[in-house]
């Protein structure tokens, strides 16, 4: 893809264009904007499609239709409930601590959108370049449960801070395995930039070039960060049918709407993560073996034909990246779904358990095999 | 080891119980036009699917020559638990004198009955049943309360046992 043209060449033409006719504080602010705007909007329209998907998975899983009757096969049922939220009055117990319980959904949304910033999302497409892409989203993604312990404190209300306080237990364990699996790759691609990491992989997936220590990464990563989305198998912070809603028991309107929105975006982020750290992020399929069919297939996944056409059919290989970024992002979300689906919930015990018995043994025993095999040069 | 050995193969056992569960969602999830059970029900009513065997309202049956089984015997009345049937029957004379007690009105009250097929069960004769039907609703609660023997009907003249002919 070296003579086509590049995420990075838009961006710069773009801030040329800009320093061209304003003062450099002014650019700087105005890119700022218009990237997260961006951002932003991309990550909604994903939950606009995650909500949709959620409810026609489910419902075919269930032997239900799922939404079928706003519009054509339900596809406008979301923007119904839109309305109908921003229509409710978004009401505070008498009893509750006000402040706190407006603020916490505000708290949550801004600390998921945070995890937003050091994402690659393209070749040359990222918000924050930063050598420290993976650490920061992990401490960021960890304070989520900070939103969540302050609504459940504040709605003065024990099923919501029933539901907090679980939550806080289940993210403060499985945190750990979710950080050992991603320094796990972390460890093999050697770098914690997420724009490095997918460079890594330019080569074959690490869950394809890794063995099976890199499967197992990946494995453990799903469950313990399906465990942080307060999803289920591990919706214990939810539980309706012990906790009516959780930690959002007293929420309503706009509000609980905030917090709706949230978990999808949690959901988003975690599926970013994983398919950064794991399949490639934008980088397409790869077959890490040496035989004459596995190049003939690579080249075509890298649309190595395209090179000799002309150069206005090669704006469309600019969407190429993205393609296999969303792909794989709905993938794990899909996967993600699935689970919720198909498991019954957890008991509290059984999740502690679980971690502690299982997952964290068993992602330290990967890490330690995971540097031996770095240190004996066993991987591609 | 025998402990170490034990702990892999729970958890090996654990990921083998839940990809069975996997793959049957996913299988519902990939065939949805099998595996999907709900009814479109505004939009299929010309053409329901209802089971059979589905409770819906009692009826008495009658045959083609508008006679039914039912003897006043108010079994029946007596086995529901709310009340909902009222037979109320009549003195007539017969040709050789003898006074007889036969159904007047078999009265359904369906607003009060709860399906629990408790009168069916009851009946000696099997002179009831329960139909199918589902759309029960109305606006004036008095078309609940029905006469489920028609007008006219008579008891069904049970069939002369013949005397089996002993070979
Ligand atoms: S179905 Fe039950 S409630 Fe209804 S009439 Fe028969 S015995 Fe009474
Ligand atoms: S319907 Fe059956 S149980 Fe009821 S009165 Fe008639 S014969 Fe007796």
């Amino acid at each position: 893809m070296i003579s086509m043209i590049q995420f990075s060449d838009v961006t710069t033409w773009i801030h040329q264009l800009l320093s061209s006719c304003m003062a450099p504080w002014l650019v700087f602010l105005i890119e700022l904007v218009v990237a997260a705007v961006a951002a932003v909007v991309a990550l909604l329209v994903c939950v606009i499609i995650m909500v949709y998907m959620e409810r026609k998975v489910a419902g075919h899983m269930q032997l239900r239709h799922g939404p079928n009757r706003v519009g054509w096969h339900g596809l406008c049922q979301l923007f119904a409930d839109i309305i109908k939220l921003l229509l409710k009055e978004s009401f505070t117990p008498t009893r509750a601590d006000k402040l706190l319980f407006t603020v916490a959904p505000v708290l949550s949304l801004c600390v998921s959108l945070l995890a937003l910033a050091p994402i690659s999302w393209g070749p040359g497409l990222v918000l924050w370049n930063t050598n420290i892409g993976v650490l920061f989203v992990t401490a960021i993604s960890s304070m989520g449960v900070i939103g969540i312990l302050m609504a459940g404190w504040s709605s003065n209300n024990k099923y919501a801070l029933l539901g907090a306080m679980r939550s806080g237990a289940q993210i403060v364990s499985y945190e750990l395995s979710a950080g050992l699996s991603i320094v796990t790759i972390v460890a093999l691609a050697g770098t914690l930039n997420t724009g490095g990491i997918i460079e890594s992989q330019a080569n074959g997936w690490w869950v394809l070039k890794g063995h099976l220590p890199a499967i197992f990464a990946f494995i453990i990563y799903i469950i313990a960060s399906t465990a942080e989305c307060n999803r289920a198998p591990f919706d214990l912070a939810e539980a309706e049918s012990e906790l009516t809603a959780g930690y959002h028991t007293e929420y309503s309107g706009m509000q609980f709407g905030i917090f709706y929105l949230n978990e999808y975006i949690n959901m988003g982020v975690v599926a970013m993560i994983a398919s950064t750290l794991f399949l490639g992020g934008w980088q397409p399929f790869y077959l890490p073996f040496d035989f004459p069919l596995a190049h003939a297939f690579n080249d075509i996944m890298a649309l190595k034909f395209m090179e000799t056409w002309p150069a206005w059919i090669s704006w469309v290989s600019l969407a190429w990246p993205l393609v296999w970024f969303f792909g794989k992002l709905f993938l794990i979300i899909f996967f993600m779904m699935w689970f919720r689906w198909t498991f019954p919930r957890l008991r509290i015990d059984q999740l502690l358990k679980l971690e502690w018995k299982y997952l964290l043994p068993l992602s330290i025993v990967n890490l330690v095999i995971v540097a031996l095999f770095i240190v004996l040069g066993l991987h591609f | 080891m025998k402990a170490l050995y034990n702990y892999l193969k729970e958890v090996a056992f654990a990921f083998v119980s839940l990809a069975n569960g996997l793959l049957l969602t996913l299988k519902y999830f990939v065939t949805p036009w099998k595996s999907i059970i709900t009814e479109n029900y505004p939009d299929n009513r010309d053409h329901p699917s209802v089971a059979d065997e589905f409770a819906g309202e009692v009826i008495l049956i009658h045959d083609e020559n508008n006679e039914h089984k039912c003897t006043a015997c108010t079994l029946c009345q007596m086995a529901c638990p709310n009340n909902s049937i009222q037979i109320i029957s009549k003195q007539v004379e017969t040709e050789d004198g003898k006074k007889k007690k036969v159904l007047d009105q078999w009265v359904y009250h369906l607003e009060m009955c709860t399906f629990c097929k408790q009168c069916i069960d009851a009946c000696p004769q099997d002179a009831i049943k329960m139909i199918n039907s589902y759309e029960l609703s109305c606006f004036d609660r008095s078309t609940l309360t029905k006469v489920l023997n028609r007008p006219g009907s008579k008891l069904k003249e049970k069939a002369k046992v013949t005397p089996k002919v002993q070979e």
